[in-house]
């Protein structure tokens, strides 16, 4: 008994280092893991609000720039509108009320937005209180950002799509060829399409847009334009880089997308097996 | 040391924050970012005992990994410094170290830059090689542990000389 309390009191401090270290490396093999509740998170009370505070500083010089964006997405949206007026001559007036769209659409403003690491996360300020939840898309007028991960009361969490967990469903514009969306850290404007067969007939400047294979996208989103690509070393898929619409080193205010059928059609889903 | 708790606990808030709002957005080149906050680190008292270096430098890291949604990987990295510091200070003063009688203020330049760089280039080791976390990109956790290294190095000394005490 003594030379074992002896023997705790020599190495205390390694110990202590171990077991600290241990901890840590817990957290850090968390965090490497897509959706597991994670217990150090910015979308606290405290790392939250002061992001908030510093960005509410920050965001007045911004300003500018996200009004013009506003106004173009405006000048896009009433383009459409336009041409759908246009279109129905005869317009059906329907009751807004039993008028169920299959989507939700919530804004939020980014405070903290990182791309320069591997595994990037971004976090709005808006949480459950305002009615997010997990597992939204978050797009911007430009395209698609990634991923709702953890809500708290005020904020969120968002997956970037410039982290190794997100892998995201995408098909080209032209052809229904479907592929996965991946990133492989290097730069933070452009992504790697996988996936995409060799039968595709792609080429340098096309359209990529989601697939709306998963719940949480809808179809038709744009993600960016292939700037590169060439046979994968199995000669069966393609290796494309594409380049993001967004820019993801400044990105402003996001909306984020619920899909309201999700849990209808995930039941469906699993009846299956 | 009543004094120098309170100097140490102003200089911890004070490095954290600089370093989450600041330094890890200054994204030189696409991804080199300075981490100063190690300097609090390095220059925690010589005879503070070691579990308490220890407690302190994980607490550092563990706020710093709040802020940067980085899991453990700042906490690591720091706790491996923190337990490897004895040594390098043995190795960097030599024998002034083994009498407990040595001051940073007093120590040569050339002593310090050694500590420096060591204390640097093995944190930043643990912190990418954990950050990463995967060898297939064993080049790019180099690259970065070098070119952050030395912008982190570079600016700990311009800070310790910008906010060197007056000679007593």
């Amino acid at each position: 008994m003594q030379e074992i309390v002896n023997f705790l009191i020599r190495y205390k401090n390694s110990i202590f280092f171990l077991l600290l270290l241990s901890l840590s490396i817990f957290f850090t093999v968390q965090s490497h893991s897509y959706h597991k509740s994670k217990f150090v998170n910015s979308a606290n009370f405290v790392t939250g609000g002061l992001y908030d505070w510093a960005n509410d500083m920050d965001s007045y010089l911004h300003l500018g720039e996200y009004n013009k964006r506003l106004l173009q997405e405006n000048e896009h949206l009433r383009s459409l509108l336009f041409k759908k007026t246009a279109n129905d001559s005869v317009s059906v007036k329907m009751d807004s009320a039993s008028y169920d769209t299959p989507y939700t659409v919530y804004s939020a403003e980014v405070i903290s937005n990182n791309y320069s690491k591997i595994d990037n996360y971004l976090l709005l300020n808006g949480g459950e209180n305002d009615g997010i939840k997990g597992d939204l898309g978050v797009i911007t007028s430009r395209g698609i950002v990634g991923i709702v991960e953890e809500t708290s009361k005020n904020y969120t969490r968002v997956l970037s799509i410039l982290n190794s967990n997100s892998a995201i469903n995408v098909r080209l514009k032209k052809s229904k060829h479907y592929g996965t969306l991946v990133w492989n850290g290097e730069n933070p404007n452009v992504v790697q399409l996988t996936y995409v067969p060799k039968i595709a007939n792609i080429q340098n400047g096309d359209t990529v847009i989601t697939g709306g294979k998963s719940f949480i996208f809808p179809e038709g989103i744009p993600v960016g334009i292939i700037h590169d690509f060439h046979l994968g070393t199995d000669k069966n898929y393609y290796d494309i880089e594409v380049q993001l619409f967004n820019d993801m080193t400044d990105i402003g205010y996001v909306y984020l997308i619920e899909n309201n059928n999700k849990e209808e059609l995930l039941n469906l889903d699993q009846k299956d097996e | 040391m009543n004094r120098a708790l309170l100097s140490n606990s102003i200089r911890f808030v004070f490095l954290v924050l600089l370093q989450v709002f600041i330094l890890c957005n200054v994204n030189f080149l696409g991804y080199i970012n300075p981490y100063l906050y190690i300097l609090f680190i390095i220059l925690l008292p010589i005879n503070l005992s070691q579990t308490k270096v220890l407690f302190y430098s994980f607490l550092l890291g563990l706020c710093v990994d709040f802020f940067q949604d980085s899991g453990g990987v700042h906490a690591s990295a720091c706790l491996v410094i923190a337990y490897l510091r004895p040594v390098i200070l043995r190795f960097s003063f030599g024998v002034t170290y083994d009498h407990q009688t040595l001051k940073f203020r007093s120590t040569d330049f050339g002593e310090r830059f050694v500590y420096i760089l060591f204390m640097v280039f093995i944190h930043h080791l643990v912190l990418f090689s954990l950050e990463i976390f995967n060898l297939d990109h064993i080049l790019l956790i180099l690259k970065k542990t070098l070119y952050s290294g030395i912008f982190t190095v570079l600016l700990i000394i311009f800070t310790m000389i910008l906010f060197r005490k007056k000679a007593t």
